[in-house]
């Protein structure tokens, strides 16, 4: 026991560091504010630990070439000895790292935890934030598949939209005229040495702020945060019940963080690794490229707003965002934390949540996406066949031949992308199927120039069979009153 | 002498810092002409060449068929990426229109639906007629169309480039069926 604290000792001596560890280990943080609801931060850093330590672990055997990588990979989950478990680990852990991330930026907004003078903390997180997503964004184009180059298609196509140094970006983006082995270089690059790096630096700038301005005190509704008398008043609680961070408030710290490495490493065992899809070989189009679970939100946003409103929210939207979280702390830097008497904040939480959550949901079923098979793959359902004519059967023929059904559903199976066709025939008479088959509109295709007049009057035959028993297809009101 | 010795260490203070932001300045130069090299080499046109697809007679009057092509800048470690698909319609004659396999939206690959004459994209649903117009969806134009030629018998498109929506789309953009 004396031997350690002398070699102790004579690392002290020449580290001069032992003091500012007792410090930071002891010093006071209020005493509610020792909760449950402050693991987050601490269980972010050490998911993000546990990324470095699997990111290098997979830089062992990952080749990180266009020709080589999806190969390196599937060496990864087939033939290396756990190679998919690290794998695994690896993005489980980006998952989790995003969600903690998140939860954490969530329960310090509405903790009040930005205000003075804790605004450069916040700000710097929202920058650790938009790292965290650039690391998730990179790491999926490193798992080299088809998702990864047509996502980087995505990219480029985004980046393309910028007024007059668009085509610049996508080769600065691309290294190069097309994604390739450049590409995939360059983000290699991106998301081993520059974000990472970027990322360690903010983290302990974070930590040091933390550290020196101590933690955020448990809000109390009515006690306002002013910039004159903020720092006494923090003083003043932390003197009065104040207790040492070690060991008072990080053992729950401790646990959590446990608790979310075996969460983490259970999803890795249970479900395994993210992928590769398919191989990346431009040549193979049979493939529906989807993002990852993070940006499945971006993907519906990007299918349902008006073509007219895109580009300007694609470039507009995330300037507007950043520029609001990093504005926020100036905008409330004072006054009331509690969201107990901060309706609009939970309610801004509850609206983007909910929002949010909606778009990801419906990119789950991707209902905009044509199914480019249902045509060939998909019968239509007996049910709708029985007591028909010759002519209405050919109609339903014609009907799957002419992909129709990529897009329109028949008893729940088929594509979504336009309204369902059970009961057509109680919406539109007669001429108005004939002029939206031949016409289009309303975000339909015109048929007229690849549908033969015979083929359009069995079709049309066949689609004003379809309205419900008992329902009478729908008419033209003038002509039935003649 | 008190008060003139850190004056001058000022003085030689604000020469070592001129002198580091000279030699910074002067490396900056190679270092971002190194990081902008996919830039500068491809304002100059240097990335587009003529490739050809095939003989003419593989791609049948009156239809539309797929075909792929090598793309004209390869490095050593592009794999099969470099390998890129295009759509070929044959109109008549010696009339072709080459269309580049991304949907005008974001970039994902059409696919040719000849019972119904439309390409249809499966990310976002964008479809186009068998020109390549637009037909319905998201994207504001449509396909992306190579400049082609006919020469020895052989189909030859310009390519080189992704095609993007964005201001690029004028350079390999709207151009008549080559005649």
């Amino acid at each position: 026991m004396r031997l350690i604290s002398q070699i102790g000792a004579w690392f002290d001596e020449r580290l001069q560091i032992a003091a500012s560890v007792r410090d930071a280990a002891e010093h006071p943080v209020p005493r509610r504010a020792a909760s449950w609801w402050y693991v987050f931060g601490s269980a972010a850093l050490v998911v993000f630990l546990l990324q470095l330590v699997t990111g290098i672990l997979l830089a062992l055997v990952y080749v990180p070439s266009a020709g080589e990588a999806w190969s390196s990979l599937q060496a990864l989950n087939h033939d290396v000895a756990l190679g998919w478990f690290i794998r695994a680990l690896h993005g489980w852990g980006s998952n989790f790292m995003i969600a903690i991330v998140l939860i954490h930026m969530v329960q310090v907004f509405l903790f009040g935890a930005y205000k003075f003078p804790r605004e450069l903390t916040w700000i710097v997180g929202v920058f650790l934030l938009l790292m965290t997503l650039g690391m998730a964004f990179s790491g999926q184009v490193l798992r080299f598949d088809q998702d990864a180059y047509w996502g980087l298609g995505i990219g480029a196509s985004i980046s393309s939209r910028i007024p007059i140094i668009g085509p610049a970006a996508v080769k600065l983006l691309l290294g190069g005229p097309i994604i390739a082995g450049a590409t995939l270089s360059r983000f290699f690059a991106l998301h081993v040495f520059v974000i990472p790096g970027t990322l360690i630096g903010l983290v302990c700038l974070h930590l040091l702020m933390v550290m020196k301005l101590g933690i955020n005190e448990w809000p109390m509704p009515g006690r306002l945060v002013k910039r004159a008398t903020y720092f006494d008043e923090y003083h003043a609680l932390t003197k009065k019940e104040g207790e040492p961070f070690v060991p008072y408030a990080i053992w729950k710290d401790l646990f959590f963080a446990a608790a979310i490495l075996l969460a983490v490493g259970a999803c890795a065992a249970f479900f395994g690794p993210f992928g590769p899809t398919g191989q990346p070989d431009p040549t193979i189009i049979q493939t529906a490229p989807r993002p990852d679970y993070f940006f499945l939100w971006l993907y519906a946003l990007l299918s349902l707003l008006p073509p007219s409103l895109e580009t300007p929210a694609l470039l507009i939207g995330p300037v507007v965002v950043i520029a609001g979280l990093i504005l926020l702390p100036f905008l409330s830097g004072e006054g009331e934390k509690s969201w107990k008497r901060r309706p609009i904040a939970v309610l801004t939480v509850l609206l983007v949540a909910i929002t949010l959550g909606t778009f990801t949901r419906l990119a789950q079923f991707a209902p905009w996406s044509p199914k480019m098979n249902a045509w060939s793959g998909t019968s239509v359902p007996a049910r709708f066949l029985h007591r028909t004519t010759a002519l209405e059967r050919q109609g339903a023929l014609v009907f799957q031949v002419k992909q129709c059904r990529n897009c329109h559903s028949l008893g729940d199976s088929g594509g979504q992308r336009g309204p369902a066709l059970d009961a057509v025939a109680a919406r539109l008479t007669q001429d108005q199927l004939i002029r939206q088959v031949i016409q289009g509109g309303g975000n339909m295709p015109a048929y007229g120039n690849n549908i033969s007049p015979a083929e359009t009057t069995a079709l049309v035959a066949f689609l004003e069979t379809l309205h419900p028993v008992g329902q009478r297809p729908a008419g033209n009101a003038a002509l039935s009153q003649q | 002498m008190a008060n003139e010795t850190p004056l001058s260490r000022r003085a030689l203070m604000r020469l070592g810092i001129l002198f580091n932001g000279f030699v910074a300045a002067a490396l900056a130069v190679p270092i971002g002409r190194y990081l902008l090299s996919s830039i500068t080499r491809g304002s100059a046109n240097g990335y587009l060449a003529w490739v050809p697809l095939g003989p003419v007679s593989g791609f049948p009057e009156g239809e539309t068929r797929l075909a792929t092509f090598r793309n004209p800048v390869v490095m050593p470690t592009d794999g099969k990426t470099v390998d890129t698909a295009c759509w070929v319609r044959h109109i008549e004659g010696d009339r072709f229109q080459v269309f580049a396999i991304n949907c005008a939206h974001l970039g994902c690959p059409v696919r040719w639906f000849p019972q119904s004459g439309l390409f249809m994209c499966p990310c976002h649903g964008g479809a186009y007629y068998r020109d390549g117009s637009r037909a319905s969806g998201p994207p504001e134009r449509g396909l992306f169309e190579y400049p082609c030629k006919i020469e020895n018998g052989l189909v030859a498109i310009q390519a080189g480039e992704l095609p993007t929506p964005g201001p690029s789309a004028a350079l390999c953009g709207k151009e008549p069926p080559c005649a």
